[in-house]
Parts: C-alpha cells; structure tokens; sequence
C-alpha cells in the first residue's frame, strides 16, 4: 500500500493570498469597536478635541494652532495605525492561537505580511484623508500644492514603514495579550509629547529634545509639518529647517532595525 | 517502507531543561486508521503531537509524517495535513462562513463551504461573528476549518473538551465520516470513551513513555481479564470474579429458580485498565524519569 498521492493543482499565489489576508484584516479592524476607537477613530477625536479647544496662533507665526495640530495629528497616526495597532493586533492573535492556525496551513508566510501592510496603507490613507478634509473644512488647513507631494510620498513611505516594522518587531515579544496595550501605548503617548504633536518642538529643553531627534515620530511629524505647514513655520523649528536628510536617514536607519527585530522576533507560536 | 504508514516515529525526544517530556519514543500510524493517544497531564501527549505536527523542534529521533520530517516541512506538506489545536479561539470579527471562506482560499481543492458548515452543525450560525460562538462551536469551527483542505491527514488535539454529550456524539458522526473517506485521524483526548467509540488503536502515554500500543478492547489485557460477577441477595451484595463467568451465571440461576436479583456482569472497562496503567508507571516512572 503507498500513500495516496493527490494530484497537485495548483495553490493561489502568495500576493493573491496576501490580498486576500488584506481583506480579512481590513474587516477586523473596521468591524471591531476597540481598534475603531482606540486606533483608527482617535487622530480624528484629538484633532476635534485640541483644534477647538486650542484657538490662536503660533507665537511669531501666522500659522494657526489647529494647522500644527492637523501636520502633527498626521504624523501621529502612522505611528498610530502602523505600531499601536498591530502590536496589539498581532499579541492577541498570537495569544488566542490565531497564528498558529495560519501556520498549519498552506499558507506563505509572505501573504501574511502583506495583508497586514495592505491593512495599514488602507487605513492610513483613508485617515489622511478625513484629517486633512476635517482641518480643512472647520481649521482652514490649507491643502499642499504638487511641489510638496513628493515630500510627501517619502515621510508617509518611510514613516509608515518603520512603524508597520517596529509594530510586528513589539508585537512579536509581547507575551501577554492584556498587557500589549499598556506596553505600547505608553512609548506612543510620551513621543507624541516630545515630537511637536501637541507642543512646538522648540519649547522642549534641549536634553528632551535630543532623545526625541532618537524616535521616528519625531521625524515623521517634522516631515508632515513641512507638508502641511507654510515655510514661515521654521522660525520655531530647530535650527530654522525642515532637516529633509537627517529625517529621512533617521527613519531608514528605524527601518533597518525594525525589519531586522522582526526577522529576529517574529513567531507564529507562543512557545 | 516510505508511504507504507502515515506515521513512523523512531526514539523521538524532546526535553525542556532537566524536564523530559518526550523519553525516546516509537510510534507507528497507518494509512486510514484513527489513533488515539491517551495520558494523564503532562504526559507527553501535545508536546508528540506538536513535533508531528511541525510545530515544535525534537531533541533527537526520526520522525516521518506523510513520508516527511515534518520539521522541514513545506507547503505542499502543510496542504496534506490538517490541524485542530488544543488552545486555539477566534478573535475575529469575521462571520463563521467568511472563515471557512477564507481558509479554503489556501487550497488547491477545498471542500465546498455550505456542504462543511452542515458536517459540522454549524449552518444556522454562518453569518455570527466567529467570537460570538460558544465554545463548543468554536470547536467544531476549529475542526472545519482543520478539514476545509481535505487533508490525508488530520490531527485533533483534545477536539471535544467542552461539548456537551450530544455535541461530542455528532462530532464522532463527522470524524467517522472522514476516516470513511480516507482521512488518517490522530486524535488526542482524555474521555476514554471517546477513543473507545472512535479508535481502532490507541496508545497509552506517561510520563512521556509509551506504556502500550493495541486496540481499545485488548488494551491493558481487557479482553482476557477476569470478569466480575455481581448479585444482591438476603445477606447483601456478593462479587465473584472470574474466567468462566457464564458458568457462574448459570448456576447463580439455578440457585435462585430463574432471576438472579441485581444481577451484573463486568469486564474491565478501558478507564479501568487505563488507570491501573498510568497508576502503575507512574510509580516507577517518575523515579526513572528522575535519574535520566
């Protein structure tokens, strides 16, 4: 007797599949009430909160408080979408077994992966655009011109690539489901605060400042205000410049480290 | 012998620090046959499983799985074999069906989704939201989902651990259904009835030995043993154990003139045999699991 051997049709393709893993990740996140809220629908809650909140205008600039809001709000959310989200994502399906019944099956690990990237490009773009649509309809955001599109496509590329990174890399040495939350959220609220989200960089001293210019975050919001904001800003930006280089070296150096945590990092199993 | 068994595993061992928790372990699966792999905790029991099902990595041993070493297994393997995990839930905000659906993307052939969600009595909740289930529906989702490729082989880890007994008699029903299609099944449990009911052999794991490999009616030397008698009369109840217990039957009736009051005649029953069985190792296992 031999084993039955079954013809071998042929398995749908790795980026099929990873369409496919986007999809269902999109359903999970949009149809759960937690990462709605805490995730996806909590930019536009704070953009509503401080932009009427906070009225005026930028000491020494004709740039209106909600402006910087919506550049920094932006920048946030990357980190927002990309690492808070899927850190806690990933722990829970870890803990509940979730990926461990992905890894019994045929499935490439790459699909994987892609669907949790289509998930967050998906989100993210969508979140863009309702923050920018919300700060310029009640905040009088201005919406850039093509010159800075390009600028951009590369903060957006390699900020979100560097939070989706470090978010798998985090996600992965969490052991505890209940604790992800509390593990990220703390990091991703004390960068907001160092990184011109809700305060103007040049107000933090300078020791604070230096170990902000470490994290992403700081460079993705630096990069979004140059987006957003009119050029008139920089006399309350460090050193009076946009620092395009350094940001943009900064987040591929981020980009590195996270995909080489991940590579280290990532399981399908608890054990 | 490749493609003879399903499985053939050779002195397999896997230890955690100074714990053994597999001890050098043979284990031979047939091709169509469902086996069962019964034990006390910690036995040993998923930590087998888990290598066989590529899952976890052996201290030493052969393993073959479908003629593979499932620790360098690919996705053609992964195709062939199905897997129902002991801790496994759903967190999903998906539909019962939109899993199904989704799983059954990964597979060149998978079974027609309508026709599973009715094997496994989930068709009324093909539409809830996979973790609005209760557990024994997670369960039997777990299994369709472990199906939905037509695996030659399957694995079930502890399947039916909170069903009710109607649950667990229909999920019997469907696993019967697939070994009668082919499906090679290794199934761990703690409800000995369960293997009694579905097992065509099963194999007693403790202490991360194999005590004995044989069928649910001779296991432990049930078929052979004695068989007790039982009757209650004036002076209360009496218990005869015995070889021959239709001789003793026919002469109880004679004495009594045709019923023998309360009579009941009992073999063994396979809990009976199984815990003498981890009972007995245990006491000398544990010392020699100590010392290796």
């Amino acid at each position: 007797m031999t084993a039955t051997v079954r013809p071998t049709a042929p398995r749908a393709g790795a980026l099929r599949l990873g369409c496919k893993r986007g999809v269902v990740e999109l359903k999970n996140t949009w149809r759960s009430k937690q990462s709605l809220g805490f995730t996806v629908l909590f930019p536009e809650m704070m953009l509503l909160l401080f932009a009427s909140i906070f009225k005026g205008r930028i000491d020494f600039t004709n740039v209106k408080v909600s402006q910087v809001y919506v550049a920094g709000i932006i920048g946030s959310s990357l980190m927002s979408t990309g690492f808070v989200g899927l850190a806690i994502g990933l722990a829970a399906e870890r803990d509940a077994g979730m990926l461990k019944r992905l890894a019994g099956t045929p499935m490439p690990k790459a699909s994987f992966f892609i669907g949790k990237i289509v998930m967050v490009l998906a989100t993210e773009m969508l979140q863009i655009v309702v923050l920018v649509a919300l700060g310029a309809s009640l905040f009088g955001v201005e919406v850039p011109g093509p010159s800075r599109w390009l600028t951009f496509v590369w903060v957006f590329g390699l900020g979100t690539t560097a939070a989706t990174l470090m978010g798998i890399a985090v996600g992965s040495v969490i052991r505890d489901a209940k604790s992800a939350p509390a593990v990220v959220n703390l990091p991703f609220v004390a960068l907001q605060f160092i990184s011109g989200v809700w305060i103007t960089v040049t107000q933090l001293p300078g020791w604070l400042l230096g170990v902000a210019k470490v994290f992403p975050l700081f460079w993705i919001c630096q990069g979004m205000r140059s987006v957003f904001l009119p050029d008139s800003f920089l006399v309350v930006e460090p050193g009076h410049s946009w620092h395009h280089a350094t940001g943009a070296l900064v987040l591929v150096g981020w980009c590195v480290l996270g995909f080489v945590l991940c590579m280290r990092n990532f399981r399908w199993t608890r054990d | 012998m490749a493609g003879a068994t399903a499985i053939d595993v050779r002195g397999l061992r896997k230890t955690y620090g100074s714990f053994v928790a597999v001890a050098d372990i043979d284990l031979t699966v047939e091709l169509g046959e469902i086996f069962a792999i019964l034990g006390p905790n910690g036995a040993g029991k998923s930590t087998t499983v888990e290598i066989l099902e590529g899952f976890r990595t052996r201290d030493s041993g052969t393993v073959q799985v479908l003629g593979a070493d499932p620790a360098s297994a690919d996705a053609d393997w992964r195709a062939r074999v199905g897997t129902v995990l002991q801790t496994s839930g759903f967190t999903d905000e998906l539909s019962v069906r939109e899993i199904l659906d989704h799983f059954a993307s990964f597979y060149a052939t998978p079974r027609d989704t309508a026709e599973l969600l009715a094997a496994v009595g989930l068709t009324e909740k093909a539409a809830a939201r996979a973790r609005t289930l209760s557990g024994g529906q997670q369960r039997r989702l777990d299994v369709a989902v472990g199906v939905v490729g037509r695996p030659e082989l399957l694995f079930l880890d502890e399947p039916t651990t909170g069903f009710d007994p109607e649950a667990r008699r229909q999920f019997w029903q469907l696993i019967r259904g697939l070994r009668d299609e082919g499906t090679t099944i290794v199934l761990t449990t703690h409800y000995l009835d369960e293997a009694e009911a579905l097992a065509d052999r099963v194999a007693v794991l403790v202490g991360g030995r194999v005590m004995e490999v044989a069928t649910p009616a001779t296991l432990g030397g049930r078929s052979g043993a004695d068989a007790s008698v039982r009757w209650v009369d004036d002076d209360g109840p009496h218990e005869i154990l015995t070889d021959r217990p239709s001789r003793v039957v026919g002469e109880l009736a004679e004495r009594f003139g045709g019923e023998v009051p309360e009579l009941r005649v009992m073999r063994p029953s396979l809990e009976d045999v199984y815990l003498a069985m981890v009972a007995a190792s245990q006491l000398t296992g544990d010392a020699e699991r100590a010392s290796t």
